[in-house]
C-alpha cells in the first residue's frame, strides 16, 4: 500500500510526537514504582530541562539534515520537535515555579534577576513562547515573510539554553560542553551553507573585474 | 568491631562537652531555657518565649550533639552523595564506591607535632569510643540531611600526637587512588580532594571523625573508613576517606577553593546572608521534604561557633 505524501508526512509526526512523549511517560512510570530518589524535585527538574535542550537542539538538527542528505521528507518533523522541546521546557519551568518557589513571586522575580543562570534559562523560555503560539498553518500564513524573522529566535533560545546548563554545573562541565558543541556543529552547518549559497549566486569578484 | 557504641549519656566526659557547649545559656542566665532545654524540645520553645522576649534565641537544639530534628532516611544518605572520587552524579557514590577497599588502612599524622608518624587506623581509634552524634549537614548546593554519625572528636584524636605551638592549622587529604577511584581519573577537581581547617576550629568539641553512621561502619559511599564531620560549615569541607592529616603553620589550600576560589571560601560556614555568588543559600531543601526550610547561621550551631569568628568579617572570609 502506498501512502500519499500528506499521510506520510501525518504518520511521521505522529510517531514522532509518541517518541516525544517517551521520556514524560518513563518519568511517571519510574515515579510511581520506585520514586525519583533522594530528592524527587531536583531529579525532575534535571530530566525535564534535559529532554527540553535536547528535542531543541533535535529540531535544529532537521535543516542541516535535511540539506546535508537530501531528505526533504524531515522537513515537517522541526515543527513537531520544536513543540515538544516546549512542552519540556513548560514542565521545567512550572516545576521552577511551582515546587522550587512555591509560587513566591517576589522570590522568583529576585532570582530571575540576580542569577545568572536563571536569567539565561528564563531567556530561554521566553523566546521559546512566541514560536510555540505562531507555529499553526493559520499564523503562518498570516505572518508571511515575518514568520521566518520572528522563528530565528531559537538560534538565541537555544544558545541561552546552553549557557543556563555551563552556568549552573559546579565543576564538571562536560555535559553542558557536549550539548555546546552540538549546537556549535549545527550553526556551523547553517553557516556553512550561507557561504555555499552566496558563492553560487554571486559572481567571483575577480573574473567580474576582468570581463 | 570497630565501632564501639558506648551510652553518650554515661561518659562525664561528654557531660562536660554538654555544659561548655551550653556554657552561653548559663552567662545569659536565663534558667528557664536550661530547664526547658533539658526537659522537652516543646517545653524549651514555651519557656523561651515568655520569659525573655527580646533576648537572642536559645540553641536551635535542646542538645547539640544530638539534633531535633528528624535523621533522614537511611537509604536516603547513602544514594544521595556528593564524592567527587567516583563521579559527579549524586547516585556514582553508592554505584562505583564498593570498590575502595578500606582495611588496611593507615593514616599519617605529621608536620607541627611531637609524636609524628603513620598510624594504622584501628590503632589509631583504638583508644577511643565512638559516640554517636546528630548533626545537619548542609551542602553547598542548599539541600541538607540529618545524620547520627558514629565518631571520635578530632581534637581528642590530635592531642595524642603533641601539637607544637607552631600547630595553626589542620590540613587534610583524602586518598589519591584512580584505580579505586574512577572519577580521579577525570579532571574536573585538582586530585588528591585536601581540605583544612584553624586549629581552633579542629579542637572544638562539636568536629569529629566519623567512623560510622546510623548505628553501622560507615558506608564507602559516604566516606569509609574516616571522614571529618564539621557541621557548622557547608558539606564540602567534611573530608571523606582521609589518609593524611598535617599539622601546619599557615592555611592549607582546599580543593574547592582552589577550583573556584570566588565561590567556596577556606571558611565555608553555613551563613543564609551570603550566598553563593550563583544562587542563594538562605533556603535549604531538606532530603525527604518537599518545602524549603530556612538556612540558619553556622547551620544552627551559632551558640557553640559564632564566637570563634567574633570581630571577622564573614562577608570577606566566606
Amino acid at each position: 500500500m502506498v501512502m500519499s505524501p500528506a499521510r506520510r508526512t501525518r504518520a511521521l509526526q505522529i510517531l514522532t510526537l509518541a517518541g516525544g512523549a517517551l521520556p514524560a511517560a518513563s518519568l511517571i512510570v519510574s515515579a510511581r514504582t520506585y520514586g525519583l530518589g533522594a530528592n524527587p524535585v531536583e531529579q525532575v527538574t534535571h530530566i525535564t530541562g534535559d529532554w527540553a535542550l535536547r528535542f531543541l537542539l533535535l529540531s535544529l538538527a532537521v535543516t542541516p539534515l535535511r540539506r546535508l542528505f537530501g531528505w526533504s521528507w524531515i522537513a515537517p518533523l522541526r515543527r513537531t520537535l520544536g513543540l515538544i522541546a516546549f512542552g519540556y521546557a513548560c514542565g521545567h519551568y512550572l516545576i521552577y515555579l511551582g515546587l522550587e518557589h512555591f509560587f513566591d513571586w517576589q522570590l522568583i522575580v529576585e532570582d530571575v534577576l540576580e542569577r545568572r543562570y536563571v536569567t539565561a534559562g528564563f531567556a530561554a523560555f521566553l523566546c521559546l513562547v512566541p514560536l510555540a503560539a505562531t507555529s499553526t498553518r493559520g499564523m503562518i500564513r498570516r505572518l508571511g515573510r515575518r514568520w521566518v524573522s520572528l522563528h530565528r529566535l531559537v538560534y538565541p533560545a537555544a544558545l541561552l539554553a546552553v549557557i543556563h546548563f555551563l552556568w549552573l554545573v559546579k565543576s564538571d562541565l562536560r555535559e553542558p560542553m557536549l550539548y555546546a558543541a552540538v549546537l556549535s556543529l549545527l550553526l556551523g552547518l547553517r553557516l556553512w551553507f550561507r557561504v555555499l549559497g552566496a558563492r553560487a549566486r554571486k559572481p567571483i569578484p575577480d573574473a567580474a573585474k576582468s570581463v | 568491631m570497630l565501632i564501639r557504641r558506648a551510652d553518650p549519656i554515661e561518659s562525664g566526659e561528654i557531660t562536660s562537652f554538654d555544659l561548655f557547649l551550653r556554657r552561653r545559656e548559663f552567662l545569659r542566665g536565663t534558667g528557664w531555657a536550661i530547664a526547658g532545654a533539658a526537659l522537652a524540645p516543646t517545653l524549651a520553645c514555651g519557656a523561651e518565649g515568655e520569659t525573655a522576649p527580646p533576648a537572642p534565641a536559645a540553641g536551635v537544639d535542646a542538645n547539640p550533639l544530638r539534633a531535633d530534628d528528624e535523621p533522614t532516611a537511611f537509604e536516603d544518605a547513602t544514594r544521595y552523595n556528593n564524592f567527587y572520587e567516583f563521579g559527579t552524579d549524586k547516585s556514582d557514590p553508592k554505584r562505583y564506591a564498593r570498590k575502595l577497599r578500606t582495611r588496611p588502612w593507615s593514616v599519617a599524622i605529621t608536620g607541627e607535632v611531637a609524636k609524628p608518624g603513620t598510624i594504622d587506623l584501628d590503632d589509631l581509634l583504638r583508644p577511643h569510643t565512638a559516640e554517636e552524634r546528630i548533626y545537619r549537614l548542609r551542602c553547598v548546593e542548599a539541600w541538607s540531611m540529618v545524620i547520627p554519625w558514629l565518631g571520635i572528636p578530632l581534637g581528642e584524636i590530635i592531642k595524642r600526637f603533641e601539637p607544637t605551638s607552631g600547630a595553626r592549622y589542620v590540613a587534610f587529604k583524602t586518598l589519591l587512588d584512580p584505580e579505586q577511584m574512577p572519577g580521579q581519573r577525570t579532571g574536573v577537581l585538582d586530585w588528591p580532594y585536601v581540605e583544612g581547617l584553624r586549629i581552633d576550629e579542629a579542637m572544638h568539641p562539636l568536629t569529629i571523625l566519623a567512623t560510622g553512621m546510623y548505628g553501622r561502619e560507615l558506608p564507602n559511599q559516604n566516606g569509609a573508613p574516616l571522614r571529618l564531620v564539621v557541621p557548622w560549615k557547608y558539606g564540602f569541607k567534611s573530608i571523606k576517606s582521609i589518609v593524611e592529616i598535617r599539622l601546619i603553620a599557615n592555611e592549607p589550600p582546599t580543593s574547592w577553593n582552589l577550583r573556584a576560589p570566588r565561590e567556596y571560601g577556606f571558611f565555608a560556614n553555613v551563613n543564609p546572608d551570603v550566598d553563593h555568588p550563583r544562587w542563594s543559600q538562605k533556603r535549604e531543601r531538606r532530603i525527604g521534604e518537599l518545602r524549603k526550610r530556612p538556612t540558619l547561621p553556622f547551620n544552627g550551631y551559632a551558640d557553640q561557633v559564632a564566637g570563634l569568628y567574633a570581630g571577622i568579617d564573614l562577608r570577606k572570609y566566606f
